[in-house]
C-alpha cells in the first residue's frame, strides 16, 4: 500500500483560506449567506470556514449540520447507516445556503443534501464548496468552490483526515501502485 | 452495532445494546416532527399495515404518523371491519395480507403470543403493538426514551409503577427494559393486581402508595379497569381512586425533579388526578411526541436490517 | 400363533421375576416361561430379544380415543395403533366423546369398534354424570354391565361436592374406581401454571391450589364414604404431599401422573408453543422434583399418558384459544425411561407403574406374565436412541412438545392376545 500526502496541514489551511475568499468574492460579501456542513467532516470544514469569514468580514454566519442518511438513494442496499441528527436551527428560506463537504465524488451525496434542504425550506440559492473534488461524476452536479481536483486512478483512494475527527490534518492518496 | 432482527415482538428479546440503538436512532428522528415539511423519503414505496384487533387511537395513530413521515404507504385494518368478524383465523388473515406484500405489519391483539404466530408464518416484519397482558415493546421504548430525555440517564433511578400490574403489558415491557439498566423498580397496587412471583424479576412490591413513591425519580401510572373476566379485582373504582390514585400530595414524598408518566388514555380522577395530569411533573404529552420518533426509528431499523 | 421370544431380560414385577428367560406364546396365552426353551420348529415367530427387556404389555389408564364424535382428531383404530407402538396392550378411554359415553349404547359402540378395528384392548371409562354436566349420575350400572371399568368426568372436575359423594357411594355397588380430574375452576381461570413463567408471558394462570384443593376434597369424601378414588394427572408438589399424608390412614387412594409432568417445566410455554398447552398445565421445577420423588417412593402408583390428540387447526392458533392436550402414547415409554436413566426408578419399579398397579386398580387379569395368562407382552430396549418425529406418529394427533427431542429407550414389539400388533424394524 503506497501512501502519499497530497495536502498537509498547512496546505489544507491555505486552500480553505482561498476558498473562503472565493466565496466572499462571488457573493460580494456574506449578506444572506449561511453555512451548512454535511456530516461528518463537512461540519468541521464548515466551522473553519465560518471562523475565517468571521476574521475577514467581522460577522459570524449561521452554521447548520445536515445528516443526509435518510435521503440516500442506496439506503437499503448497503449496511444500514446510523442516522445522526440534523441540526439547522435557523430559517433557510430566501437565504444563500453554502453546502460544505470534504470530498465530492459521484454527486449523489449532494443530490441527497439538496433534497433534504428543499424539505426544510426554499433557499434563494444553494452553492457547494468541497475540499477535494475527485471526479467520476454520476450525476450532473458540480461544486462552485473546490479546493483541489484529483482524478482518481484505478486502485487508488483519496482520504481526508481532519484534526477534529481523525487526530491530524492531511489529505492522502492511498494506492496499490 | 447493526440491527438484525426481522420482528419486534418482545423487549425480552432485545439486548441492552439493541435498546440503546433504538433510543439513539429515535433521537435523530425526533427533529423531523418539528420541521415544516414533516417528511423524509426514507421508507418511500414501503407498505406498512396496522392490524388492530383491539381498539386504540393513540398507538395506531402514532404508528401511522411515524410511517407516513417516513414516506411509507399505510393501511389500517381494525377487527370490527375485518374478516375477523367472519371467523377467519389470525394465521389466515396474515397470509392473505402477505399476498399484498406488506413490508411491515403492526399488530395489536387481545391474546399473548398472537404477534408470534404472524412472525413465524410471514416474511413481513412484525411489530407487536400490544398482545394481551404480555408485552407492548414500543411503549416501553418510548417510555425509556422519555426518561432518558428528562433525566439524562436511566441508570441509578428509582421507578415506581402503580396500578393493575397483573394485566398490564406496559408494566411488563417496562420492567423487562428497565431491568437491563441499573434501576430500582417498585410495583405498587392492590395485592389482587400484583402477580405472585413478580419479585423474582428483581422488583419490589409495595401495597401502600405513600411508601412506594418515596424518593421516586419516575412515577408510572397504569390505566385501571374494574372488571376482568367477570371477577372483581377491586371492590370499586372509588376505593381504588382513594387508595391508589396519584395526587399532588403524594409527589411531595418523591424526588424534587420527579416525572409522572402514563401510557394513556387516562382516567382522570381515577388513577391520576387532574392536578397531577396537567401539572409541572407530568411528561405525558412528551411521551406521545416521543412515541412517533421511537416508532420511526423502529420502522427504519426493521426495514433496513442486515440480512 | 406360536411365538418364541428368546434370551430377553424378562421383568415381571408381579411374580418377582427379573432374569434372562425365554417366553413361549401359544395361541392367545403364555404357555411357558423358562430358561432355554427349545425351538420345536413349528413356531410362527422366533424373536431374538438379546439385550432387550421382555415385559407384560403396558396398561394406560387414561387416554382419549375421540371416537365417537371427534374422528378427525383420532379414531379407535388410529389411537390403538399408536398405543400398540408405544408398548400399550390395554388402554382405558375417557368418556368425553360426542356423544358422551354416559350410557350403555356408547359403551357398547366403543367396545364393538375396538374389537373390529383396535390394535389393543380398549376398556371404556363411563361418565360419572349425564353429559358430563356434573348434575345427575349416569346409568353407571347399565354401563358396568356393558363393560366399563371405571367412571370419570375427565376433561372436567365434578364441581358439586354432593354429586361427587353420590358418585363415590354408587361406585361401591360395582367395585369400580372413580377416576378424578382435580380442578377448581373458580381458581383456575387461565392456561398456564401460576409461577415465574406466567409473570413473564402475561398469560392467565392456573395456580397449583386449584388442583390441590380438589385433590384434598375428593380424598376426604372418598374416605368418608369408604370408596375407591383414583386421582389422575397429578402435577403439583402440593398434591403429592396431600396424597402421601392421606395414604397413611386410608388405603383406597391411588393416583397417576403423566410423562410431561416430569419432563417439562412451565418455561416451555414462554414462546407460546401451543403444543405445551395442557390441562393441568406444565408446572415449576419444584413440582417436577416432587413428582419424581412421589414416583420414587411409591406415593404415585401409576404413570398414564392422558393421550389427548388434536387436529392441527385446533392447535394452530392463539395460545388462549388453542385446544389443550398432548399426544403422548408414542413418547411415554422413552420419557418414562429417563426416570430409569436418572436413577429415580429401577426398571422393575418402572414396569410396575405401567402394569401391576393399573391392573390392580381396574381389577384386570393383565399386567403380568404368569403362565396361562393372556399373552399381552412387549419387548423394549431402554438404551436405543432415537429422535422424536411427530410426522411418523401413528396417532392422528401430532401435537407433541417433544418433537425433535433425542430420547433413549424404544418399544420394539407389542403382542396383544397372542398376536403381534406392532413390530419395529430393529427386531
Amino acid at each position: 500500500m503506497k501512501k502519499k500526502v497530497f495536502l498537509d496541514k498547512k496546505a489544507i489551511d491555505r486552500t480553505l483560506t482561498r476558498i473562503t475568499h472565493e466565496i466572499l468574492e462571488k457573493n460580494k460579501g456574506c449578506e444572506d449567506l449561511c453555512l451548512i456542513g454535511i456530516r461528518t467532516r463537512g461540519v468541521f470544514l464548515a466551522k473553519r470556514i465560518q471562523e475565517k469569514i468571521k476574521k475577514i468580514e467581522k460577522k459570524e454566519l449561521p452554521l447548520g449540520i445536515l445528516d443526509i442518511t435518510m435521503y440516500r438513494d442506496d439506503l437499503f442496499k448497503i449496511k444500514l447507516p446510523v442516522v445522526k441528527k440534523t441540526d439547522i436551527s435557523f430559517d433557510i428560506n430566501n437565504k444563500i445556503v453554502l453546502l460544505i463537504d470534504d470530498v465530492m465524488h459521484t454527486g449523489r451525496t449532494i443530490r441527497a443534501a439538496i433534497d433534504a434542504l428543499m424539505d426544510l425550506g426554499r433557499p434563494k440559492k444553494i452553492q457547494l464548496a468541497v475540499l477535494v473534488d475527485r471526479g467520476n461524476r454520476e450525476l450532473p452536479i458540480h461544486p462552485d468552490f473546490a479546493g483541489i481536483f484529483y482524478a482518481i486512478g484505478a486502485g487508488e483512494e483519496i482520504l481526508v483526515k481532519l484534526k477534529e475527527n481523525d487526530g491530524k490534518d492531511e489529505v492522502i492518496i492511498v494506492g496499490t501502485q | 452495532m447493526n440491527w438484525t432482527k426481522k420482528d419486534l415482538l418482545e423487549i425480552k428479546d432485545l439486548t441492552k445494546d439493541e435498546i440503546l440503538l433504538i433510543l439513539e436512532t429515535a433521537e435523530s428522528f425526533k427533529e423531523i416532527s418539528l420541521r415544516e415539511i414533516k417528511k423524509v423519503p426514507t421508507l418511500r414505496g414501503k407498505t406498512v399495515i396496522t392490524l388492530f384487533y383491539e381498539p386504540s387511537t393513540r398507538t395506531r395513530t402514532s404508528f401511522e404518523i411515524a410511517a407516513k413521515r417516513l414516506s411509507a404507504d399505510t393501511i389500517n385494518i381494525s377487527a370490527s371491519t375485518s374478516s375477523f368478524v367472519k371467523g377467519e383465523t389470525l394465521k389466515d388473515t396474515g397470509k392473505n395480507l402477505e399476498s399484498m406484500k406488506p413490508d411491515v405489519i403492526i399488530i395489536r391483539h387481545s391474546m399473548p403470543g398472537a404477534p408470534h404466530i404472524l412472525a413465524r408464518t410471514l416474511k413481513s416484519s412484525i411489530i407487536n403493538a400490544g398482545d394481551g397482558a404480555h408485552e407492548h415493546p414500543t411503549q416501553a421504548l418510548l417510555d425509556l426514551f422519555t426518561i432518558k430525555e428528562k433525566k439524562g440517564k436511566i441508570d441509578g433511578l428509582k421507578i415506581v409503577i402503580i396500578g393493575d400490574i397483573m394485566h398490564s403489558r406496559v408494566a411488563r415491557s417496562n420492567i423487562f427494559a428497565l431491568k437491563q439498566f441499573d434501576t430500582e423498580i417498585v410495583c405498587c397496587g392492590p395485592a389482587t393486581m400484583i402477580p405472585p412471583y413478580i419479585e423474582k424479576l428483581g422488583v419490589a412490591v409495595e401495597y401502600n402508595i405513600n411508601r412506594a413513591v418515596k424518593d421516586a425519580d419516575v412515577v408510572m401510572m397504569l390505566r385501571i379497569q374494574k372488571e376482568r373476566g367477570g371477577i372483581s379485582y377491586i371492590p370499586s373504582i372509588r376505593e381504588y381512586a382513594i387508595l391508589y390514585g396519584l395526587k399532588k400530595a403524594h409527589l411531595e414524598k418523591a424526588k424534587k425533579d420527579v416525572i409522572v408518566m402514563h401510557p394513556g388514555p387516562m382516567n382522570r380522577g381515577v388513577e391520576i388526578s387532574d392536578e397531577v395530569a396537567d401539572g409541572e411533573y407530568s411528561v405525558i404529552l412528551d411521551q406521545v411526541e416521543n412515541g412517533v420518533a421511537v416508532r420511526m426509528a423502529i420502522l427504519y431499523l426493521l426495514t433496513g436490517r442486515e440480512q | 400363533m406360536k411365538i418364541l421370544i428368546k434370551k430377553g431380560r424378562v421383568i415381571d414385577p408381579k411374580n418377582n421375576i427379573d432374569e434372562i428367560l425365554d417366553v413361549y406364546i401359544n395361541g392367545n396365552i403364555i404357555e411357558k416361561i423358562g430358561k432355554n426353551i427349545k425351538e420345536k420348529g413349528v413356531e410362527d415367530f422366533v424373536i431374538d430379544a438379546t439385550d432387550h427387556i421382555v415385559a407384560p404389555g403396558f396398561i394406560d389408564v387414561h387416554v382419549h380415543l375421540r371416537e365417537p364424535g371427534y374422528e378427525y382428531k383420532e379414531t379407535i383404530k388410529t389411537g390403538t395403533m399408536a398405543a400398540a407402538k408405544g408398548g400399550f396392550t390395554s388402554v382405558v378411554c375417557m368418556a368425553n366423546t360426542e356423544p358422551v359415553n354416559d350410557n350403555r349404547s356408547i359403551t357398547e359402540f366403543i367396545i364393538k369398534k375396538a374389537k373390529l378395528e383396535g390394535s389393543c384392548r380398549v376398556f371404556p371409562c363411563g361418565a360419572i354424570t349425564k353429559g358430563l354436566k356434573g348434575e345427575e349420575l349416569s346409568e353407571i350400572g347399565d354401563m358396568f354391565d356393558a363393560g366399563i371399568v371405571a367412571i370419570s368426568d375427565d376433561g372436567k372436575s365434578v364441581k358439586h361436592s354432593g354429586v361427587l359423594r353420590k358418585a363415590l357411594e354408587y361406585s361401591k355397588i360395582f367395585g369400580i374406581p372413580v377416576i378424578s380430574h382435580c380442578e377448581d375452576t373458580d381458581l383456575s381461570h387461565g392456561f398456564i401454571n401460576e409461577g415465574v413463567a406466567s409473570v413473564l408471558s402475561g398469560l392467565d394462570t392456573v395456580p397449583s391450589i386449584a388442583e390441590e384443593i380438589i385433590v384434598q376434597r375428593d380424598i376426604m369424601i372418598a374416605k368418608y364414604v369408604n370408596a375407591n378414588i383414583h386421582l389422575t394427572h397429578i402435577s403439583t408438589a402440593g398434591s403429592v404431599d396431600i396424597i402421601a399424608r392421606e395414604k397413611r390412614n386410608y388405603k383406597y387412594i391411588t393416583c397417576d401422573t403423566c410423562p410431561h409432568y416430569f419432563s417439562l417445566t412451565e418455561d416451555a410455554t414462554l414462546k407460546f408453543d401451543t403444543n405445551t398447552k395442557v390441562n393441568p398445565p406444565l408446572r415449576s421445577k419444584k413440582d417436577i422434583e416432587a413428582i419424581k420423588e412421589g414416583l420414587k417412593n411409591g406415593i404415585i402408583d401409576i404413570i398414564a399418558t392422558d393421550h389427548a390428540p388434536h387436529d392441527l387447526p385446533s392447535k394452530d392458533m392463539e395460545f388462549n384459544l388453542a385446544a389443550s392436550g398432548i399426544s403422548g402414547l408414542e413418547t411415554a415409554l422413552a420419557l418414562s425411561l429417563t426416570l430409569f436413566h436418572e436413577g429415580v426408578l429401577t426398571l422393575g419399579e418402572l414396569v410396575k407403574k405401567f402394569t401391576v398397579n393399573p391392573a390392580r386398580l381396574l381389577k384386570l387379569p393383565y399386567g403380568d406374565l404368569s403362565e396361562g395368562n393372556a399373552a399381552d407382552v412387549i419387548v423394549f430396549n431402554p438404551y436405543i436412541e432415537w429422535i422424536v418425529d411427530k410426522n411418523t406418529f401413528l396417532s392422528k394427533g401430532k401435537n407433541t412438545p417433544f418433537d425433535g427431542w433425542k430420547l433413549k429407550g424404544k418399544n420394539l414389539l407389542t403382542i396383544v392376545d397372542g398376536k403381534i400388533v406392532y413390530r419395529d424394524g430393529l427386531i
